[in-house]
């Protein structure tokens, strides 16, 4: 098992810290893991990437040409990486702010209105982790309970009272891509 | 302990902080920033010192003044911070006393851009500052080697009462990855007995660079050749895989190196004949084993995010013995396993049908 993910979007939608939680669940899952940031001059409101390689071996490169998974939050992020996910990979797109659709039939495509269902929970921020909950059960690398593990362990001090909303937005996010793809 | 996921400049910071840092001077600047910040909170909640200085020169001689009263002390930089202290570095070099130095290296010459490079492999491993010296150089591949060869600096400054540089790049100080900390150590309390302590009721020490007399500094010079003789013995360190059959050696160290990994990893599912020796000391260099290596392996591959730098270290061990490949990016641009691939597989092609063997 080697799975590599990308997750883009502006700064301030929360891509790094999705990106930390699958990186978190994967340790606590006793698997290999690297994340590594886009780090240039990024602000609010600019564009923000972070890879996550979670393997059973060892890891070489953390970042790589064609990620299996790509978190789209944003339409720069979905232009641009669109493209180069991996034939037979997932491509899963912020709906709710992404115009464009994927033309692709070689991926699996999972446009999720993760800012709408942030907005009905309440709270808009919580975009991120709704589309984490939507990746992790579209593509079954981790249990969606190890997600909800990292958020209790790794949210941090002062964003506590928002652990009810979080664990909401996972598993409506979760709901989403199983009403789209069930379990078969 | 447990594992936790750890940012490389974070776990540097918290590494040396539990190996005895006692003082820190530093200057912010990316991708090494984090390690100042970093100190900046924990040094304080321990009582010790940390201290950021007006600039990088500032830093390196208040590294110089502490380390010359026998204090654990520490700078890190990245590579224009790093230029800007070679003076330091030739006076503390010059002075026999012990510290340790991280450059997490960025794209250059020049102010250049904040990504990831090994541009540095030649000023830190030549002498990093003027004069006949080298300090000991260590390249850490993963979060994990990053934490103990911080460990590891310390002690081999201390052993050796000389500069110990720690030359990782934007991405391992920028990563996370799992990795174990080191318990904490209690602080040194007995100061050596060169250390500037204050000479009272005792024969004065002197800790200086300046040697007016020609044949003074000569023998200093001696002095110093003999015991990078000994560390030059005692001291290479590498990681190798895969290498006993390979006909390809792919030689590259710290991010280079294990993006390498992942090459060698594809290249064996080839069903290539490939191995991977990655130099975790870049001072002194692991010449004896690679010179070894070459007795056995028709070819060398050499992965550098430069524009070919450590190679000449290569062609010094392997002496002509086997023909020498290079591929490297430069600027900031990470070298891919794809690509890295393809070079192999240029090289065993030519390797071979220079042979005559089939391919």
């Amino acid at each position: 098992m080697h799975q590599s993910f990308l997750l883009a979007g502006f700064g301030g939608q929360g891509v790094m810290f999705a990106g930390q939680l699958l990186a978190y669940a994967a340790m606590d899952e006793g698997l290999e893991v690297t994340w590594i940031p886009s780090y240039g001059p990024e602000m609010r409101g600019g564009t923000a990437h972070c890879y996550v390689v979670i393997s059973d071996k060892k890891i070489g490169s953390p970042i790589v040409n064609n990620p299996d998974v790509v978190l789209a939050f944003n339409n720069p992020s979905f232009t641009k990486y669109e493209p180069i996910v991996a034939k037979g990979g997932l491509l899963a797109s912020n709906a709710s702010l992404i115009t464009e659709q994927s033309r692709r039939e070689d991926i699996t495509y999972l446009p999720v209105p993760a800012t709408d269902i942030a907005d009905e929970i309440g709270n808009l921020r919580l975009m991120n982790v709704v589309m984490l909950g939507a990746v992790v059960t579209a593509h079954a690398v981790l249990p969606l309970d190890s997600i909800k593990r990292a958020l209790e362990g790794h949210l941090p001090a002062h964003r506590r009272d928002m652990l009810p909303d979080n664990y909401t937005a996972l598993e409506r996010g979760a709901a989403f891509a199983n009403a789209l793809f069930p379990v078969k | 302990m447990a594992k936790e996921l750890l940012k490389g400049n974070v776990a540097i910071a918290e590494a040396a902080l539990r190996a005895g840092l006692e003082a820190y001077f530093g200057y912010p600047i990316t991708p090494q920033t984090e390690l100042l910040e970093h100190l900046s909170k924990r040094m304080i909640q321990l009582n010790r010192v940390f201290l950021q200085a007006e600039s990088e020169v500032a830093s390196i001689n208040m590294v110089y003044g502490a380390a010359s009263a026998g204090v654990r002390t520490m700078t890190s930089s990245s590579s224009p911070g790093i230029s800007l202290m070679q003076e330091g570095f030739s006076y503390i070099a010059a002075s026999d006393v012990p510290c340790v130095v991280v450059d997490i290296m960025r794209g250059g010459p020049g102010l250049g851009n904040i990504q990831p490079s090994q541009g540095d492999y030649f000023q830190v491993t030549r002498s990093a500052g003027h004069g006949d010296y080298h300090p000991i150089v260590l390249a850490p591949a993963s979060v994990q080697e990053a934490i103990d060869f911080t460990v590891l600096a310390f002690d081999l400054a201390d052993k050796y009462r000389h500069l110990v540089m720690i030359a990782a790049d934007g991405q391992i100080g920028q990563m996370m990855e799992p990795a174990e900390l080191p318990p904490m150590r209690p602080i040194r309390t007995e100061r050596p007995e060169w250390a500037l302590t204050g000479a009272k009721g005792r024969e004065k020490n002197i800790v200086t660079s300046l040697f007016m007399q020609p044949e003074e500094e000569e023998a200093f010079n001696q002095k110093i050749q003999a015991r990078l003789k000994i560390i030059r013995k005692n001291e290479q360190r590498w990681y190798e895989y895969l290498t006993e059959d390979a006909d390809l050696l792919v030689i590259g160290f710290g991010t280079a190196g294990r993006i390498a990994y992942s090459a060698v990893e594809a290249a064996r599912e080839k069903g290539l004949k490939v191995g991977l020796l990655r130099p975790q000391t870049l001072w002194p260099f692991p010449e004896d084993r690679l010179s070894e290596l070459a007795d056995r392996i028709r070819g060398c591959l050499v992965v550098e995010m430069n524009a070919g730098q450590m190679i000449d270290d290569v062609r010094l061990a392997i002496s002509g013995q086997v023909p020498v490949n290079f591929y490297g990016r430069m600027g900031g641009m990470i070298p891919m396993p794809d690509d890295i691939l393809t070079a192999i597989e240029e090289t065993l092609t030519r390797l071979y049908s220079a042979a005559g063997l089939p391919i």
